[in-house]
């Protein structure tokens, strides 16, 4: 395929897509070989929508490109959206699918061993949100099953792939190294938020 | 004494586990992770159970758990050593190790926070995916806990228990949320000012933790141990008709 064209239907292709699209899959619905080809396509084309300050953006994200739209229009998007909000993750599940993200495939009472707490709610809620998804079963007694991160888990963290994420040994705080209370700090905050004095 | 309101059960494992609170208590008293005063934490630990237990807190088992290995380092500490060796390894180590190892990931959790508000206002064909920051509760349980045993220790002793309809939990959800119609935020504190009775200050924790629940408010806290703000959550537009506090017409946000 020419060139205009290539980039043109790859525009295409990027534009429809509603999930990462793999450079590989790109590939083969052109019908291109030559990955190195696509990829400075899309590098052209990010670089044509930052240059024109396009209302959209192409994305390296969950081992794909995808377009997105741009941050500065969120509040319109949330208001288009308005009833289709999902929640924040609480922090027990973010904790819990923090451990999933770094120990997968790993069964429930093996999340439970490290928060030293039940974690079923949490788990049910990553799954609902289709962050987490059973990826088999462990081969011991009882056959538990075994969980694991998906695409979407690493689209709406904003990761290209799982080897993104810090290894888990750079999250050791050191003993003693946690600041005071950040008293003075958050005393200027409260200032700026209240004016007129509590 | 007994639960201040029989048919309310909030289930904190949603929220946190016992080595939250162990760590949350250690760094609350800025203790070395690897060398913790096994008496002075275990007492803390157990007078947390036991504010958990006045408020009808459904206590996990894991908790008491917890709470009877510290009370086993304690009395090893407190025990002649001499024969160690044969009782297999150290529970102390082993409490360390595993506070350790969970920390780690409750960093790795913050970091994953840190990259969601990142991408937060990036959206995507398809199941679009938004945040509400709002909605659900942005600081610790433990947090709350701590202030409300601040507020606890100004109340009046003694006295006579009274009777839990006194203090419906629907009065203090009002008071609350009428508190909140002139402005967009209180200071934890604050909800608490008028009230003089143990038990009508426990009313007022759980109205608390149940408005937060209904969403009608939420908790924010700008660093670790810093004032805790309760703010009024705007009505969202789809739920017209569902809330029937607060001014709508105000858009000032936090």
């Amino acid at each position: 395929m020419e060139n205009t064209e290539l980039k043109s239907v790859l525009e295409t292709l990027l534009f429809i897509t509603d999930r990462p699209l793999p450079i590989g899959q790109l590939c083969k619905v052109l019908g291109e070989s030559d990955a190195g080809r696509i990829g400075s396509m899309i590098d052209e084309l990010k670089s044509d929508y930052a240059s024109r300050s396009a209302s959209v953006q192409i994305l390296e994200i969950a081992e794909g490109f995808q377009m997105a739209t741009r941050p500065e229009h969120a509040a319109f998007v949330r208001k288009l959206y308005a009833d289709k909000m999902t929640l924040k993750l609480s922090s027990a599940a973010l904790e819990t699918l923090s451990i999933i993200a770094y120990k997968q495939p790993l069964t429930r009472a093996e999340i439970e061993q490290i928060r030293g707490v039940e974690v079923i709610a949490a788990l049910e809620t990553l799954l609902e949100k289709r962050l987490v998804r059973v990826v088999g079963r462990k081969e011991t007694v009882g056959r538990p099953l075994l969980y694991g991160t998906t695409p979407e888990f690493l689209r709406h963290f904003g990761l290209k792939s799982l080897s993104e994420m810090p290894p888990i040994e750079s999250f050791r705080p050191s003993p003693a190294q946690d600041p005071p209370p950040a008293a003075e700090p958050a005393e200027a905050s409260l200032a700026s938020q209240n004016p007129e004095g509590a | 004494m007994t639960p201040v309101v029989k048919d309310y059960e909030v289930h904190l494992e949603m929220f946190e586990g016992p080595l939250d609170l162990l760590l949350f208590l250690i760094k609350k008293n800025d203790l070395d992770i690897y060398d913790i005063p096994i008496s002075q934490i275990t007492q803390e630990y157990l007078s947390y159970l036991d504010l958990m237990k006045d408020l009808n807190l459904e206590v996990a088992g894991e908790f008491l758990v917890l709470a009877s290995t510290l009370m086993q380092i304690k009395a090893r500490t407190l025990l002649p050593s001499q024969d160690s060796e044969e009782e297999g390894p150290d529970p102390r180590e082993e409490l360390v190790a595993k506070l350790v190892e969970y920390q780690k990931y409750k960093e790795a959790a913050k970091f994953l926070e840190a990259r969601a508000e990142r991408f937060k206002d990036v959206f995507y064909r398809g199941s679009p995916h938004f945040s509400d920051e709002e909605k659900t509760l942005s600081i610790g349980v433990f947090d709350l806990l701590a202030t409300l045993r601040e507020v606890l220790d100004r109340a009046e002793e003694g006295g006579m228990e009274v009777a839990g309809e006194e203090f419906p939990i629907e009065d203090k959800m009002r008071k609350i949320l009428h508190l909140l119609e002139s402005r967009p935020y209180v200071f934890f504190k604050d909800i608490f000012q008028d009230e003089r009775k143990r038990l009508a200050i426990l009313t007022c924790f759980l109205a608390l933790l149940e408005l937060i629940k209904l969403q009608k408010v939420f908790a924010r806290q700008d660093g670790p141990f810093a004032e805790i703000l309760i703010y009024r959550k705007e009505a969202p537009a789809s739920a017209e008709g569902g809330i029937d506090h607060g001014e709508h017409g105000t858009q000032e946000r936090p």
